[in-house]
């Protein structure tokens, strides 16, 4: 049997000691009840306090648990909140692009559409929230696959069907688009789910940086791409020089309309900014 | 990982100006935006004021302290946007309605802190206006039953109240306004030669203008003792009224609108029979009737929408649902089931439906249709297969069945049938809830891309004055469909639904017995 590490059975008594009921104790109480030198329970203590979990109070210099322990429980941000949160920046987003909005989170094996605002030209169209895409071919899904550990086991480990003869299916091309998506923080997905249709998405990341999920257009391929004729094999100028080199294996991008994809992207950034400046 | 974080220039397409800016001085704050030709935001810019409360139930703000933050609301907006007074065609105004404030014409200063619109001092006052005849006595000339809400006897109030204030409205010494004449006076200069002015809108909540002739009703000013010096000129809700000074020297003031007929215009809800629904801490519908003023048999306003320069005014009912919004605040603060907003949503949808729960939120008494102060909330249908879930989605349906009856009563009052209903405010964001609503109307529920209707309304009727843009086809085609949710219940399990809902409602009345 393996020894146990001593600092932390020690750490998980002093987290004991603290927790039920609106207990604060003093370094002295703390170190007398476990029996530990005072400057023993002091590193113990200041090294939690680094964590977030533990505070002290100012006044009194006492000890008590930290808010950061409440949030390894419940820190899934709920989606709704996202969507209330994402609101007005899809909105502006929809409007500057022309094209309609999706916002997607994981959920089991693909991407669960959250919220979609339409394309701005009044036809009409069917609200998608709720719907499934896929996590290899889709924008939405690179991204959260790029981003998120969970997602790229799910998408490594299940079936990457092929839907259109652009589809990557291979798990290097897939991997390599991930990696090129990881260096330039966006990715497209140009008719590889649906033929005649191209989107760009960005990661939405909360106030620890912790992607949640993405946002990302979706529109015509004319529209969205600049206009190249197919299979030139050049790579978008939005992307940072050097990507094609990394992007090796994987087949070649059409060129995305970059002013497209600075929209999204300021858009992400926009939605994360409002997750991070507020508390759970 | 190493994504860079650089600016990514160009990104954000606005066009160049010129730019239409519009300012809501709000219950809670006053904000500043800047609009784009075609209505997008540009910047934004917000300040809370104090709210002070003397006693319980009274409700004022300091005057002083809202026109300094409009004033910093306007210069922040127009940092923000990186742009000058000259790019700036018009600035229109929006506002908290009936809010009463009295100020001297020869310095500027308040004589009292303003009376807001929640403010219920009145109260007495307004059962003693009644006379013989009860709260509907000036219905027929103003739209309006006598409640503590409307501008006329608060002002009767003030001149009662406060020592020495009959004496110099006598002599003619003293202004009175809502808020967009206190924040349009000020703009053109204050005591040195500010307009004095207000909106046909924001005059017909005074409950001393004739809703037929759009002018002060003397008879009406008389019966409350309110001298007919103190009123403003009434003028259209887009004109230019004047030219601002100081920070915006020069910029044509053009638009004055209350805060919701401000979002009835940034609906574009233009033709008779459109109606909008703003979902916040209350809710308030409107539906445009054309050029009739349409008397309410059903508990519900009758009010201007809108007057554009010379044009035919264009009336409105309006029906107000006091408790939306704030119920889900409730779930949240008082009984702590949800800890955000948001998760109401996260809750109800958890369940497939109510589980025979029943939620009417009377909490002070029953507003449109009913008009009943005797009752107060139930929870109705309660059993012991009931879990929280179920109350998060009666909490929704709630909200969704007050809207169908306000729709049930504006059908009746107006002959008029809903073809869709356009929304806007904080709750949209809640999925379930837009789908409930449609599915309980039967009507498609739609939300446009902008969700700053007011400020956008007061934008396009400032920008109507002075041409920025043609005409009210111009704005309609700014006017971009974000989302519609359309019905999908079947006829029979509405008709039931509404039948209990209906049922609980009676549950609700008569639970106080005597009101001292």
């Amino acid at each position: 049997m393996a020894r146990n590490i001593q600092s932390l059975e020690r750490a998980a008594a002093v987290l004991r000691l603290l927790a039920g009921g609106e207990r604060r104790l003093g370094l002295s109480d703390i170190a007398s009840s476990m029996d530990l030198p005072k400057g023993t329970a002091h590193g113990l203590l200041r090294t939690l306090q680094q964590e977030g979990f533990v505070e002290q109070d100012e006044a009194t210099g006492k000890y008590q648990l930290g808010a950061e322990l409440l949030r390894l429980g419940t820190s899934y941000l709920d989606v709704h909140e996202l969507r209330s949160r994402a609101l007005v920046w899809a909105d502006d987003l929809a409007r500057s692009s022309g094209e309609s909005v999706y916002l997607g989170v994981l959920h089991q094996q693909g991407v669960l559409i959250v919220h979609h605002v339409f394309r701005p030209d009044n036809s009409r169209q069917v609200l998608e929230v709720g719907a499934m895409q896929p996590l290899h071919s889709t924008a939405l899904g690179k991204v959260i696959s790029a981003f998120d550990p969970v997602a790229h086991s799910e998408a490594v480990d299940g079936e990457r069907r092929r839907f259109t003869e652009r589809t990557v299916t291979s798990l290097e091309d897939f991997e390599d688009v991930l990696e090129l998506t990881r260096a330039r923080g966006w990715a497209a997905d140009v008719e590889e789910t649906w033929e005649g249709l191209a989107s760009i998405a960005a990661p939405i990341r909360d106030r620890r940086r912790m992607p949640v999920g993405a946002v990302g257009v979706t529109g015509a391929v004319e529209r969205v791409c600049e206009d190249v004729t197919a299979g030139t094999g050049v790579v978008g100028s939005a992307a940072p020089p050097g990507a094609a080199g990394g992007a090796g294996g994987a087949p070649a991008e059409a060129e995305l309309r970059a002013v497209l994809v600075a929209a999204v992207r300021d858009c992400a950034r926009a939605v994360s900014r409002d997750l991070g400046a507020r508390r759970f | 990982m190493s994504e860079t974080e650089n600016q990514s220039a160009g990104a954000s397409t606005h066009g160049e100006g010129p730019f239409i800016a519009a300012i809501d001085q709000g219950t809670t704050s006053s904000r500043c935006i800047v609009f784009d030709k075609d209505g997008r935001i540009v910047a934004v810019d917000q300040k809370e004021h104090e709210q002070i409360f003397p006693k319980p139930g009274w409700v004022e703000h300091d005057a002083a302290e809202i026109w300094t933050n409009v004033q910093q609301v306007v210069t922040g907006a127009l940092d923000k946007a990186g742009i000058t007074k000259a790019d700036v065609k018009a600035l229109g105004i929006t506002n908290q309605r009936e809010t009463t404030l009295l100020w001297d014409k020869a310095t500027g200063e308040p004589v009292h802190n303003a009376l807001v619109w929640q403010d219920t001092r009145t109260d007495t006052l307004c059962r003693e206006l009644g006379r013989n005849v009860g709260q509907d006595r000036f219905r027929r000339e103003t739209g309006l039953p006598l409640a503590s809400y409307f501008s006329g006897p608060k002002i009767r109030w003030l001149l009662d109240n406060v020592d020495g204030l009959r004496e110099r409205a006598e002599r003619g010494e003293l202004l009175f306004g809502t808020m967009d004449s206190w924040v349009i006076w000020n703009l053109t200069g204050g005591p040195d030669g500010g307009r004095h002015v207000t909106d046909v809108t924001n005059a017909s909540r005074t409950m001393l203008m004739n809703l037929h002739s759009m002018n002060w009703d003397e008879k009406i000013c008389s019966s409350m003792g309110v001298p007919m010096s103190l009123l403003p000129e009434i003028r259209s809700s887009a004109e230019v009224y004047g030219e601002a000074t100081g920070a915006l020297a020069g910029v044509p003031v053009a638009s004055a609108l209350g805060d919701q007929q401000a979002a009835l215009f940034g609906q574009t809800c233009f033709a008779e029979g459109e109606a909008k629904s703003t979902y916040g801490t209350g809710t308030f519908l409107l539906l445009n009737t054309g050029h009739e003023a349409v008397n309410s048999y059903n508990g519900l306003l009758t009010t201007v929408g809108y007057r554009i320069g010379d044009e035919r005014p264009v009336y409105a009912l309006e029906g107000a649902i006091a408790v939306t919004g704030s119920l889900v605040q409730w779930m949240r603060d008082q009984m702590g089931l949800i800890s955000t907003a948001a998760e109401i949503e996260t809750l109800a949808s958890s369940v497939e439906d109510n589980g025979g729960a029943y939620f009417v939120p009377a909490f002070s008494g029953l507003f449109a249709p009913y008009w009943r102060d005797d009752a107060r909330g139930v929870i109705a249908g309660l059993t012991r297969y009931v879990t929280k879930a179920h109350l998060a989605r009666a909490v929704l349906e709630a909200t969704a069945w007050q809207t169908r009856e306000i729709v049930d009563a504006m059908q009746k009052d107006s002959g008029v049938e809903l073809t869709a209903l356009k929304v806007d405010g904080g709750m949209t964001s809640n999925n379930l809830l837009m789908q409930t609503m449609s599915d309980f109307l039967d009507a498609p529920v739609v939300r446009p891309m902008v969700a700053e209707t007011t400020c956008l309304g007061a934008a396009y009727a400032a920008g109507l004055a002075v041409g920025f843009w043609s005409d009210t086809d111009e704005l309609r085609a700014n006017w971009k469909r974000a989302a519609e949710w359309t019905p999908d219940m079947e006829a029979a399990d509405r008709d039931r639904e509404y039948k209990n809902w209906l049922k609980a409602v009676q549950r609700t009345m008569g639970w106080i017995e005597e009101e001292n």
